[in-house]
């Protein structure tokens, strides 16, 4: 999806679901038809919407939902900062650690023996608390975004709304500060 | 001295009685004054600091200072609105809380006074205390984790209710709402038509069986910010 000579690249946009449950990504499709007229001017890099995996050049945009409860999400997060001008925290799992934060005030071994050995749903034959290079080590804590790289624009809600969405990215493809008005900010 | 004096709020002249608190005084002039702590009918308690102006250039709690002759406060500055700001963002960072499944949610001032600043995310590395819940009465509950100490429960079952079924105990990260020392709630002679129960600003303490039942866009701050009744009384010129 190139570039004809003479055409003008379009900026790209990077989306991606940390620690997070995809319904600030159900949101982004919430835009409706716009994300049409968004189409025409921005192209989707790495994003769940179009299904690419890499990262294919420089993002203007960067859009983080969820915040980082293992090391592949602090990787990943961190690739996005390297790769994106402007980094948006999309959502109170990403803005303040949401949900999957209700384990920060548990151990993580008190987690763990809990979903893997006491819990009284638990059928674990082998009574192991999994252990793979294949999986990825969970963090102390769930840790929003923006205790992990430098975030440049925080969208909080649970969801945030599909206009809450669209005005801030319309924002800031024009360049200008998107100041979200009252109605839009919403930790719910 | 008893007749009234005028103070300078923002470079708007108010009236006041003598005696009366800067924050009583703009409410009446309709010039809002954020709060958490404050609630009008209880004793001014002076605790939260998001109130803070300052008088003849001093900072001050206006819930707690009272007027002079022709004193000059500043409260709505970028200074002033800043310094709020980050009392607000500690505040969520210091408690466990989750608005996204809140019953208070849309209906809590510390969620509303956040979104009243404009406040997308607090800047400080969440404490994530270990707090307790006591749900032990059959029509109230009372979850630690959102309490943020404001003290209206404490003044209102001890001045109004006549009780002293709330109080505080700890220090510092340790402090905390008690009930009756360390009682039980389901012991401690509460009743749910108690005003201690409805002065919560946030969703620590719970009536039960009451929850969602104003829909989303209807509840109290969905679209009118907090302050806004006040700002109301202000008379058009
Ligand atoms: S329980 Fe509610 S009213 Fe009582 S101190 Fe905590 S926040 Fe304030
Ligand atoms: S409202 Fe004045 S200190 Fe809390």
């Amino acid at each position: 999806m190139s570039a004809r000579p003479g055409e003008r690249q379009k900026p790209k946009i990077a989306t991606v679901s940390l620690a997070g449950c995809f319904g600030c990504h159900m949101s982004i499709l919430d835009i409706d038809e716009r994300i049409l007229d968004l189409a025409k001017v921005v192209e989707f890099s790495r994003s769940p919407i179009n299904d690419l995996k890499k990262f294919d050049g420089r993002c203007a945009v960067g859009i983080v939902e969820g915040g980082c409860a293992n090391e592949e999400n602090v990787e990943v997060l961190r690739e996005f900062r390297r790769k994106c001008d402007i980094l948006v925290s999309l959502g109170d799992c990403a803005t303040m650690g949401g949900i999957p934060a209700l384990r920060n005030s548990i151990p993580l071994s008190e987690c763990l023996e809990t979903a893997y050995l006491d819990g009284p749903t638990v059928v674990n034959p082998l009574g192991r608390i999994p252990s793979d290079e294949e999986i990825p080590l969970l963090l102390d804590k769930v840790y929003p975004c923006h205790e992990i790289v430098k975030i440049d624009l925080f969208l909080p809600g649970c969801p945030p709304s599909a206009e809450a969405i669209f005005s801030a990215l319309t924002g800031i493809l024009g360049k200008s500060r998107p100041d979200l008005p009252y109605e839009l900010l919403k930790y719910d | 001295m008893s007749g009234p004096v005028t103070i300078l709020i923002d470079g708007v002249e108010v009236s006041a009685r003598p005696g009366q608190t800067i924050l009583d005084a703009a409410d009446e002039a309709g010039i809002y004054i954020p709060r958490l702590c404050h609630l009008p009918g209880l004793a001014p308690f002076g605790s939260c600091r998001v109130c803070t102006v300052t008088a003849n250039g001093r900072p001050c709690a206006s819930c707690t200072t009272p007027v002079t002759p022709g004193m000059i406060v500043e409260n709505d500055t970028e200074r002033l609105r800043e310094m709020r700001r980050q009392i607000v963002e500690m505040l969520f960072s210091e408690g466990n809380h989750f608005c996204m499944f809140c019953e208070k949610s849309g209906n809590c001032e510390l969620q509303a006074m956040a979104y009243r600043l404009g406040i997308p995310a607090s800047r400080y590395p969440g404490i994530w205390p270990v707090r307790d819940v006591d749900s032990t009465h059959p029509d109230i509950l009372i979850d630690r984790n959102r309490c943020i100490l404001c003290g209206r429960c404490v003044r209102a079952s001890r001045d109004v209710d006549g009780k002293q079924v709330f109080g505080f105990v700890g220090r510092g990260h340790g402090k905390r709402i008690a009930v009756l020392g360390d009682a039980r709630l389901r012991d401690s002679g509460v009743d749910v038509t108690d005003a201690a129960i409805d002065v919560c600003p946030v969703g620590a303490i719970l009536r039960k069986g009451t929850a969602f039942r104003v829909p989303i866009g209807q509840r109290r701050f969905d679209k009118e910010p907090i302050g806004a009744d006040i700002e109301a009384r202000k008379e058009k010129p």
